[in-house]
């Protein structure tokens, strides 16, 4: 049976509040940071979606369009509609997971790069980012700073009074059993572990399509595929 | 260039919002805790030692989970529980405003509140998993409050207590600051931010009140290119620096001292695009070669509080600030600049080809 891409989205509270309707005025265009620097137009995203066809919706949810938005929310401060492109984006994105359209999308298998590093070290750390997973060859931009940072992490920690993989309280302490525990039942009970297992099933079939290794853990072939490669078909002039 | 001291102008002086007096819980941010652990020490230490206030710092606090969320790997239903799981801290600690260290996590809060209130059911739904998980309860906060709020909040009492201010010593002119505002600090709920989105004054009242003046530049109000996962993956990057790159061309001819951010990512990523910029192109934004220093408004407060500004952090930045501190007339040891807790010196860090440290 055909999904219903439409009722589906209006399960989603962020599409109800995102999209209203829409007048075409372009104002989202214009001061949308991903409009400037991809083919990307908030615009076609809410007239495809308000115009309900159900054809052209599952075309978006295996699309690159959909992922290009940095989701900084600027279009809901200037929408004289009170739309939020950024709204509908999310629940698209949520549907382009759930129904694994998203691997087929170079920018959507992506989501496997973000899933195993950002997602695993949310439940194994408690933090979104730690030093740990900043490795300075991956983010070369952080320059020779972050790289000494790094190099010497203990000492520069503790002279700026964090409390790094410590018990007790503190910046970077160690956060304690307990408390991950509880991350993961929340996860557990929420779909988040549903959709981290989404991810890996996903992209594990994708990686075999493309024939590249793929492993449990992140030092695999597709994982540094999806992480490093770019078409550069993403913007024209 | 003339500079446009935009905050003359009426619609500038416009603000609301409820900002509690005392009494905190301390919700921390990952980004700051990795790259600014320094200045999640000192918003402790200048409220809880300069201004005399309670704040709880609890070693059960956990991330909110929302760059996960913003990168779309986490759902919604789940990060409105994490949320639910620190207001039921929050509860448990005997507290009821939380001053939350993150914009990323504010915007979240603000998000989530808004969904409750407009949405009954996912409240309810909340309490149901929250409890399912963890068997916790929780109260809603009766205020919340982003951690630059709570400075700007306290700003003439900070001036009040400071040894400096932000005038150039040699010429006797208040500074010149652009300040940047990370987007989900107020744009997403104008009504949650001091000064709405469009004349935000959180940041520069700060400025203002500690002697400094604020340009304003074109490019104010857009984004610093962060885009969640437009940074997270390296694929994409480019998007990143070029929305600051953006930004940094606008601010350019006005010649600005230093930029003042209020968001974690946004003053990491204005600090090392400069650097990767300079690498990529050989361009540097200040007319010397130094680059524009960026700093957290707890940076800037230590600095006008006479904090030594090794202790502040400022030497983790990729942009130095010692031009900064000169002008200012802060004096400073550079020997002191790279060592550990007890003053040992440290091996010293690798310079970059074209930014002058
Ligand atoms: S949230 Fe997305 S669509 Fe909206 S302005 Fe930002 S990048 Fe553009
Ligand atoms: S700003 Fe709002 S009304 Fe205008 S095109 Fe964008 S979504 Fe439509």
């Amino acid at each position: 049976m055909e999904i219903d891409y439409c009722a589906e989205l209006e399960k989603d509270v962020r599409f109800t509040e995102g999209l209203k309707a829409c007048l075409q005025c372009g104002i989202c265009c214009a001061i949308c940071p991903a409009a400037e620097f991809y083919n990307y137009d908030p615009r076609t995203i809410v007239t495809t979606v308000q115009q309900g066809d159900n054809h052209q919706i599952e075309e978006l949810l295996k699309s690159e369009t959909i992922w290009y938005c940095g989701q900084c929310m600027s279009c809901k401060t200037r929408c004289p509609r009170g739309n939020t492109p950024g709204f509908v984006i999310q629940a698209l994105r949520k549907l382009s997971q759930q129904y694994g359209f998203f691997t087929q999308s170079e920018k959507g298998r992506q989501q496997y790069a973000i899933k195993k590093t950002v997602g695993e070290n949310v439940l194994n750390k408690g933090y979104c980012v730690h030093p740990d997973l900043v490795a300075y060859d991956m983010h070369p931009e952080q320059g020779p700073i972050w790289d000494w940072v790094q190099q010497n992490k203990e000492a520069v920690y503790e002279r700026l009074g964090a409390n790094l993989n410590k018990e007790g309280v503190g910046a970077l302490r160690k956060i304690h059993k307990k408390n991950l525990d509880e991350l993961a039942a929340i996860f557990e009970v929420t779909g988040g572990s549903r959709l981290y297992e989404i991810i890996e099933e996903e992209s594990e079939k994708q990686a075999q399509r493309m024939q590249l290794g793929f492993s449990k853990t992140a030092d695999n072939e597709y994982f540094n595929h999806v992480y490093t490669y770019n078409s550069n078909t993403h913007f024209e002039s | 260039m003339k500079p446009i001291d935009s905050e003359t102008k009426h619609t500038w002086n416009v603000y609301q919002k409820d900002i509690a007096n005392d009494n905190f819980y301390y919700a921390r941010s990952c980004i700051r805790q990795n790259f600014f652990p320094a200045s999640e020490h000192m918003f402790l230490h200048i409220l809880r030692n300069v201004l005399g206030k309670h704040v709880y710092d609890d070693p059960n606090h956990t991330t909110c989970t929302g760059i996960g969320y913003h990168s779309d790997i986490v759902p919604f239903e789940t990060i409105q529980t994490v949320v639910a799981r620190h207001f039921s801290l929050m509860t448990e600690a005997g507290l009821e405003n939380i001053a939350i260290s993150c914009v990323t996590s504010f915007g979240i809060y603000t998000e989530i509140l808004d969904t409750w209130h407009h949405f009954p059911e996912q409240l309810e739904q909340t309490r149901e998993f929250l409890y399912k998980a963890t068997k916790r309860e929780f109260n809603l906060p009766k205020t919340i409050a982003h951690t630059s709020d709570i400075i700007y909040k306290f700003r003439h009492e900070i001036a009040e207590k400071s040894t400096y201010s932000l005038v150039n010593i040699e010429t006797g002119n208040p500074l010149q600051a652009v300040e940047h505002i990370g987007c989900h600090y107020a744009k997403m709920f104008p009504n949650k931010g001091i000064g709405g989105a469009e004349f935000p004054q959180v940041l520069s009242g700060m400025i203002q009140a500690w002697g400094g003046n604020v340009v304003d530049y074109p490019e104010r109000r857009h984004c610093c290119g962060f885009g969640f996962r437009n940074y997270l993956v390296q694929a994409n990057r480019g998007y990143s620096i070029s929305n600051t790159q953006k930004k940094l061309e606008s601010m350019k001819p006005y010649n600005p001292d230093f930029i003042l951010t209020n968001c974690p990512g946004c003053a990491m990523f204005i600090d090392k695009w400069q650097y990767t910029i300079s690498e990529m192109e050989g361009k540097t934004y200040d007319a010397h070669g130094y680059g524009i220093p960026v700093l957290t408004y707890e940076e800037l407060a230590g600095l006008v509080l006479g904090i030594n500004p090794w202790d502040l952090g400022l030497q983790i930045h990729q942009i130095q600030s010692d031009r900064l501190l000169q002008k200012i007339g802060i004096p400073y040891d550079s020997t002191m600049k790279y060592t550990d807790s007890k003053g040992n010196a440290l091996p010293k860090p690798n310079v970059p080809t074209y930014i002058l440290q």
